[in-house]
Order: structure tokens, then C-alpha cells, then sequence
């Protein structure tokens, strides 16, 4: 699915060509604008590198298409560990990221690699966590469902669509800490591919709740087939989430975000760099852009640049701090 | 007569001269597609997502162009089984172990146009069951919690006794080796790489892609290069010729009540999230087998072991939607990818698409029956010019496939490891072909291993390890049943049968 780069002559010199007629206003624009998204066609970091691809095509930002390119494997770390050894001054390019990317450099699933190997460029928005019951579930809040798995671990199983130790696992240990549990580590999370598979679990009954992002849930919500006991969001979110609290609410301080954005190779020109941070941005105050947030489910989250970098690294320090002390790293 | 009214307003919708122009477009490319070994189905959709968006198309013409690929590469991929013996796709595995034979007895041509017509039934089948059926078949999915899944994959592996092989012991021995490298990387419930060798590129363990075409394609080519182009298998059929290119009435009918089981079955696996087309296919001919092969022709070029896994795949793919639309959960790689495309174009599929975008989903389902027309129109007279690939002379056909082969893999991955990886299960299926084990248990068990295990796992976890889960609904007891009675009966009966029968020819 690579471009050949057989081609990248012509696209360069009509590149070229666009920059003298747009005028030296422009210090640098991508000849070959490429967006690698770290897993198979279909999934999240997919449908980022797609849609923002497209906005910046629609809004006039890159010349011609952005190239999506899917390097599967290792949770993104394929992807990660081909940016930094081949690719690392490449200025046409940049990579889509989440919360699970943060999540794994945390706790060192990507061999070898650590976040200060890129460059973290901007936000795109966020995906609030949620937790939910059946509709038809006895469990109305979420103090409710932490005094049940105090009671009685054994009582509760809880599906979500990340790995054991993932983002959706992580949020569910933060919640349980907040409610004062001490062993965490007595709570039955299972693991599902997806979390569509996920909330499936929770309407077939083989689980009592569910952890995942708004996005996830959205369709199940509408249906009403599913109960959302705690959004875990600063501030009651917008749109068809309304109607639910959010955990701070309910007294206990819990905000799980995932969210999406970019990094760029380490050894990107500050130039190109400025420029992507830039363009990022223009997308994500665009109109389109926030049609796209509202119909996805994704909740704003304003980051670029500098700001951007500061706000992963705080949140890999977060991760790799609770993942010790629930014993996942040592 | 709701159904028929909204299907009536799909076809309306479906009906523009540029929706049938894109149906067109996407049933011959994804026919291509699937018959390249490593382009299947979800790559084949995949590289068209671009081509959607780029054209700027509406919701209901894109998705009508992406199931058209679907649907297209699900008929495609059973030519290059038929014709080389190697799958274009890992659901048309088991059409290779019927398929092949009958090209080697020089009647590819029949085999090619029975496994269209199958496909056509099985699809067709599959797509009355979508459009009636959907919203009440998502009950069956969620009659299945991870107990049930174990207990529907072992009733998978305990009916493959038999499949492809003459000895049951190489065959488990196959079932196992598969099993094996589905262990290869990150655990989902602990996190924990496994077999991984600190190499990042493992973590998400071995693509079946990767397993089939070097287990599949390259073996071959070794094995042509070892005979340096004497007398192998493809030269072979090249020799017997092309054999006619329509199945004789008799062939047809002989087979319909195989394909209308297998349809149903292979609907069924569809709508199961995990299942899936190649299970579809699978439990289709290996319970065809146990149904209908009385003189033990299944594997040796039995027309009915072209037509059960034809209409069984076909069926899945059909029914793969029922949960991608009704749920929004994507039973398969392919509907993983429709489904991020359904998501791009602001559609959210789940319980309330059917009231919210009746539009997309009627002009879907029409689009579906037209693609499927088109597909069989398109395939038969086809048949002509694809057996004709036999007429080349291996020396050409196999660097091309062996070209095809590291283009294709390297073109969904971008990964040379992958390359190094198809290499050396080349090497591993050149091996096992000499020592006469079965290929097609290895791969079942690379693809259904992570799944069984995973299940397997939540289900302990979610009884506190109490093994009384895994029989403790009705659902799973039945399933359990009929894997001891698939596994068992043959053993029992079947020596009594072959006895008799053979008494039977004989007189």
C-alpha cells in the first residue's frame, strides 16, 4: 500500500510548483505528505490518519492527498520502531497516536523506545471512558458498582476492549483506587478484541459492566439496551452523552481520557515541524473537523506543540507510576 | 410485507446508472483481488477506501463499491485454489482440498463454474437471510458468551478428523503445529509476550496471511524448483487439458442439497463475531463429509467438496454482516474495515442503523443482490480464460507466483520481517509436504487458535477458574454433543461402513 517512491520526482517537482505560485509565504510544505497509522485498516488510529488526511486535503492544507500507510503490529510499536531507526528525519510524515501508544511506552512495550524519540506534534480530540451496565442491571451508580466489587470481587467481571493492563483495563484500576480498594488487583477485567465485542459481552450477560471509550458505547446508548453509570470526563459531556454524570459527580476524582493525536519523527526539521503543529491545528478548529468530533463521539481536547509534548509526558509518567503500583511493571 | 417494501425502496436506490457502474467495478476487481494469493478480501476493500473518499462519494454508493470487492473476492479467491492448489484467501482454503484434484483429473472447468454457482447460491441465500432475518440473528450472537465460543471451536477442531489426510495422526499432528504458532505473541489477558524473542514484530503474533501464502504458494514453488519443472503438479493438469467449461445438469443437481446446507451453515458461522467465512467454509465441508461421503471420494476431486465450502464461504460473507451492521461489531477482518469505513462516512452502525439509515442499509442489501448477478454473470463465461492460467507453462507461472507472493504480503505490511517470515514457512510447508502432512489443519489452527484460547481464558476468568461454565447452558451442551458425536461416530461407524460399502461395490 506504499506509494511507490518511483513517482516522487513528479510529485516533487509539481510540489515545487505549488510552492512558487502560492507565493513564499509558505517556509515549508510537505512534497509527499504521508500519514502511517500503526495498526490494520479499520481501527482507530486508521480512521484518524484517514479523516484528518481528508480534512487537510478538503481545507486545502497539503498538496494533493495525504498517503495513508498501515504498519501493523506490536500494539504500534512496529510502526514506532520504523519511524525512529528509517525514517527519522523524514519531514512529509507523521504518525497517528492515542492513549494506548502512551500507554505501552509507560510501561515499556515498545522495546527500546521512549517518547523523547519523537516529536509529539497535536491533539485531534478525546475520547472520554465510560463505564456502563445492562439496562436491565440492578446498579444505577458508580459508587454503587465499587461498593459490590468491595463486597464480593468475585461478584463482578468486567469486559473492555483493550488487553490486560491496557487503557480500558487502567481506567477501571484508577476508579477502583478512587473508591478507596486497596488490592486492585482483585477485579476481573476480561479482555475482548474490541470494544464492540466488548459491550456485545455485556448484552449476551456473561459480564457485569463495561469499560470503553463514548465512541464505543454510542449506538448502545441510542438503543437504550445499555445503562452508562459514570462518564469519566471533568465535565458532563455534550450531545446525546448529557444525560449522564460523570464520576467527579459522584465523588470520586476519576478522568480517563483517550486521546488521539500525532507524532512526527524525531529528526524533523523545525520548519516542517511548525508546519504540521500548524496544520494539525487549522484542522481541528475547522468546521469539518467538528462534525466529525460531534457524529464520532469525540469530546475536545486543544493541544499543540510544546503543550502537546508536555501533556504525553505527564500522562506516560501517570501510567508507568499505576502500573507499578498495581504490580503490571516493576 | 415490510421487508419487501423497504427492499423495494433499496433497489430504487440502488438502481443509478453510476451505483451498478461501481457494482461492476467492484465485482471485477475484487474477483482479482481474491484470486491473487495474499490480496483478500479486507486488503482488496481496504485499498479502495482511498478510491471512495477520493471520488467524494455519498455513504450508499461507497459502501455498494466496498461490498462489491467483498463480495467479489469472496468468488475470487476459490481460482487460484482450484487452478494452483494455492488459496487466494484463507476462506477458500478448503475448496483447494476438492477443487484441486478435479483440475489434476483435467476438469478445472467444471470445478471453476460449479464453485461460481455455489458461490452464487451460497450468497444469494445469505443475502435473504440479511435483509429478513438481521435484527432478530443478532439474538443468536448474544446467545454466545466466551464458554460457547470454546465450545463452538472445539466442535470445529474435533470434526477435522479426516480433512485432507489418510492418517489422523499427521493430521492432529497439523492441528497442533497451527495451534502452536498461534501462541506467538502478546497475551490478551495477562499482556505478557510469549515466544516473542524481544522481537517487536511478533507481539501481535504471526499473520495467517503470511502462514497461508508461504505454507501455501511458496512451498509450491520450492517444490516446482526442486523438480526443476519435471513433472509436478501443475504440469500436470496442463497436460490433461481444460475439460469443459459448464457443469452438466447432473453435476448441478447432485450438489444442491450440499450447497443449501452449507449455505445455511456458513450463514450461521457469519453471524457468529470470531467465526467467521473460513470457519464457515470449514464446518461446511467437514460436516459435508461426514453427511454424504459414503464412498470416501471427498479430497479426491468430489464436486460436492467444490460446492460445500463455496456456498458455505459465500454464505459467512453474507452473514458476517448481520453483526457489522446490527451491532456494529465486526465479525471479520473485512467487516473491521467496512465497518471504519461505515464510521468515516458518519454512519454508526449498531441496534438503531436499520431505523436511522434504512437508506444505506436497503440500498446495501439490493446493492448486495445486483453485485451477486453480476458476480455470477461475470464468473461464468470467465471460466474460459482463467483455466487457461493451466495452459502456462510452470517455468513462467512460478516466479510469477512467487513474485505475486512477496508483492502482495509486503504490500499489506510493509514489513520485510513478514517476507523472512513467508520464506521460512515456505521452507516449513516444503517439509511437510514431503513428510505428507495436511497444510489446511495448520492453518485452522493458526486462525482459530488465539480465538479458542481467548475464550477459553475469559470464561475461566469470569467463573473464578470453575471448569462448570464451560456446560453450563443449553447452547453449549449441544455443542459439546455434537463435537463428541463429530469426533467419535467416524471412529466407531466408519470402519463399519467402509466395510459394508466396500461389500456393496463389490457386489
Amino acid at each position: 500500500m506504499r506509494l511507490s517512491f518511483g513517482t516522487s520526482g513528479l510529485l516533487a517537482a509539481s510540489a515545487l510548483a505549488c510552492i512558487m505560485l502560492a507565493g513564499p509565504s509558505l517556509a515549508f510544505e510537505p512534497e509527499n505528505p504521508e500519514c502511517i497509522a500503526p495498526a490494520n485498516p479499520g481501527g482507530g488510529w486508521d480512521f484518524t490518519c484517514r479523516q484528518v488526511g481528508k480534512t487537510l486535503q478538503d481545507l486545502g492544507l497539503v498538496p494533493g492527498t495525504v498517503q495513508v500507510t498501515n504498519i501493523a503490529g506490536g500494539g504500534g510499536g512496529v510502526a514506532f520502531a520504523e519511524v525512529v531507526n528509517k525514517r527519522n528525519a523524514d519531514n512529509d510524515l507523521i504518525v497517528a497516536a492515542s492513549s494506548a501508544t502512551s500507554t505501552r511506552l509507560a510501561q515499556g512495550a515498545f522495546p527500546g523506545n521512549t517518547m523523547d524519540q519523537v516529536r509529539w506534534v497535536a491533539s485531534v480530540g478525546a475520547d472520554y471512558g465510560i463505564i456502563a451496565v445492562a439496562a436491565d442491571s440492578e446498579i444505577e451508580t458508580l459508587p454503587q458498582l465499587m461498593d459490590q466489587i468491595k463486597a464480593d470481587p468475585r461478584s463482578v467481571s468486567i469486559s473492555g476492549g483493550s488487553a490486560v493492563g491496557g487503557w480500558d483495563h487502567l481506567k477501571v484500576l484508577i476508579a477502583a483506587q478512587a473508591a478507596g480498594i486497596e488490592d486492585v488487583r482483585t477485579i476481573k477485567y476480561v479482555a475482548f478484541d474490541g470494544g464492540g465485542e466488548a459491550v456485545t459481552q455485556l448484552l449476551a450477560g456473561s459480564v457485569q459492566a463495561f469499560t470503553g471509550d463514548a465512541s464505543e458505547a454510542k449506538g448502545f446508548v441510542d438503543s437504550g439496551d445499555i445503562k452508562v453509570i459514570a462518564v469519566l470526563a471533568p465535565e458532563r459531556l455534550e450531545g446525546d452523552f448529557a444525560s449522564f454524570p460523570t464520576a467527579v459527580e459522584q465523588g470520586l476524582e476519576v478522568i480517563g481520557a483517550n486521546w488521539r493525536g500525532f507524532y512526527a519523527p524525531g529528526g524533523m526539521s523545525d520548519e516542517a515541524y511548525n508546519y504540521w503543529v500548524d496544520a494539525v491545528g487549522q484542522v481541528y478548529s475547522s468546521e469539518e473537523w467538528k462534525e466529525i468530533m460531534a457524529q464520532n463521539g469525540l469530546a475536545p481536547l486543544d493541544l499543540q506543540g510544546d503543550e502537546f509534548q508536555a501533556f504525553v509526558a505527564e500522562s506516560v509518567a501517570r501510567i508507568e507510576n499505576l502500573s507499578r503500583e498495581i504490580g503490571l511493571i516493576q | 410485507m415490510d421487508v419487501l417494501a423497504s427492499l423495494g425502496d433499496g433497489f430504487w436506490i440502488a438502481l443509478t446508472w453510476q451505483n451498478l457502474l461501481l457494482a461492476l467495478i467492484g465485482c471485477f476487481l475484487g474477483t482479482i483481488m481474491g484470486a491473487l494469493p495474499g490480496l483478500g478480501p479486507s486488503n482488496g476493500v481496504a485499498i479502495l477506501i482511498p478510491l471512495a473518499f477520493s471520488l467524494g462519494l455519498p455513504a450508499t454508493p461507497a459502501m455498494i463499491l466496498l461490498v462489491s470487492v467483498y463480495f467479489g473476492a469472496m468468488y475470487g479467491g476459490r481460482i487460484s485454489s482450484i487452478l494452483l492448489n494455492i488459496p487466494g484467501d484463507e476462506p477458500a482454503m478448503m475448496t483447494c482440498l476438492d477443487g484441486y484434484p478435479m483440475a489434476q483429473q483435467g476438469r478445472a472447468g467444471e470445478a471453476l463454474a460449479l464453485s461460481g454457482v455455489a458461490s452464487f447460491v451460497g450468497a444469494f441465500l445469505a443475502i435473504w437471510g440479511l435483509a429478513f432475518l438481521a435484527p432478530q440473528l443478532v439474538k443468536v450472537a448474544l446467545l454466545f458468551g466466551p464458554a460457547e465460543y470454546f465450545a463452538l471451536y472445539a466442535m470445529a477442531f474435533a470434526t477435522l478428523g479426516g480433512i485432507a489426510s489418510t492418517n489422523q495422526a499427521k493430521a492432529a499432528f497439523a492441528a497442533m503445529l497451527g495451534l502452536g504458532i498461534a501462541m506467538v505473541g502478546v497475551d490478551g489477558q495477562t499482556g505478557v509476550p510469549r515466544f516473542t524473542f524481544g522481537e517487536v514484530h511478533l507481539y501481535d503474533g504471526i499473520d495467517f496471511l503470511v502462514a497461508i501464502v508461504g505454507l501455501f504458494a511458496l512451498s509450491e514453488v520450492f517444490i516446482f524448483l526442486e523438480h526443476r519443472g519435471e513433472d509436478s503438479g501443475t504440469n500436470k493438469a496442463s497436460k490433461i487439458g481444460i475439460g469443459r467449461i459448464t457443469p452438466s445438469l447432473s453435476m448441478l443437481k447432485s450438489c444442491t442439497p450440499t450447497m443449501l446446507r452449507a449455505s445455511g451453515l456458513g450463514f450461521i458461522a457469519g453471524v457468529l463475531p470470531g467465526a467467521g467465512a473460513s470457519l464457515g467454509s470449514f464446518i461446511a465441508y467437514s460436516l459435508e463429509k461426514r453427511l454424504v461421503d459414503r464412498k470416501g471420494t471427498f479430497g479426491k476431486g468430489d464436486p460436492r467438496g467444490v460446492a460445500a465450502p463455496e456456498a458455505g464461504n459465500n454464505a459467512a460473507a453474507g452473514g458476517a454482516l448481520v453483526p457489522m451492521l446490527a451491532l456494529g461489531v465486526p465479525g471479520s477482518g473485512t467487516t473491521a474495515v467496512l465497518l471504519a469505513m461505515l464510521l468515516a462516512l458518519n454512519i454508526t452502525p449498531g441496534p438503531l442503523l436499520f431505523q436511522n439509515n434504512p437508506d444505506v442499509v436497503w440500498g446495501l442489501i439490493a446493492a448486495l443482490f445486483i453485485g451477486n448477478f453480476m458476480l455470477l454473470a461475470m464468473n461464468i463465461p470467465m471460466v474460459g480464460m482463467f483455466v487457461r492460467v493451466l495452459l502456462i507453462p510452470p517455468r513462467i507461472l512460478m516466479p510469477i507466483v512467487a513474485m505475486i507472493s512477496f508483492v502482495g504480503i509486503y504490500g499489506i505490511s510493509g514489513s520485510s520481517f513478514d517476507l523472512l517470515v513467508m520464506v521460512v514457512f515456505g521452507v516449513l510447508g516444503w517439509g511437510l509436504r514431503k513428510l505428507d502432512v495436511p497444510l489446511v489443519p495448520i492453518i485452522l489452527g493458526v486462525l482459530l487458535g488465539n480465538q479458542m484460547e481467548a475464550n477459553l481464558r475469559r470464561a475461566m476468568t469470569i467463573s473464578d477458574g470453575d471448569w462448570g461454565i464451560l456446560v453450563a447452558s443449553p447452547l453449549a451442551i449441544a455443542l459439546w454433543a455434537i463435537a463428541v458425536i463429530g469426533f467419535v461416530v467416524p471412529i466407531v461407524v466408519g470402519g463399519v461402513m467402509r466395510r459394508k460399502m466396500r461389500g456393496g461395490v463389490a457386489d
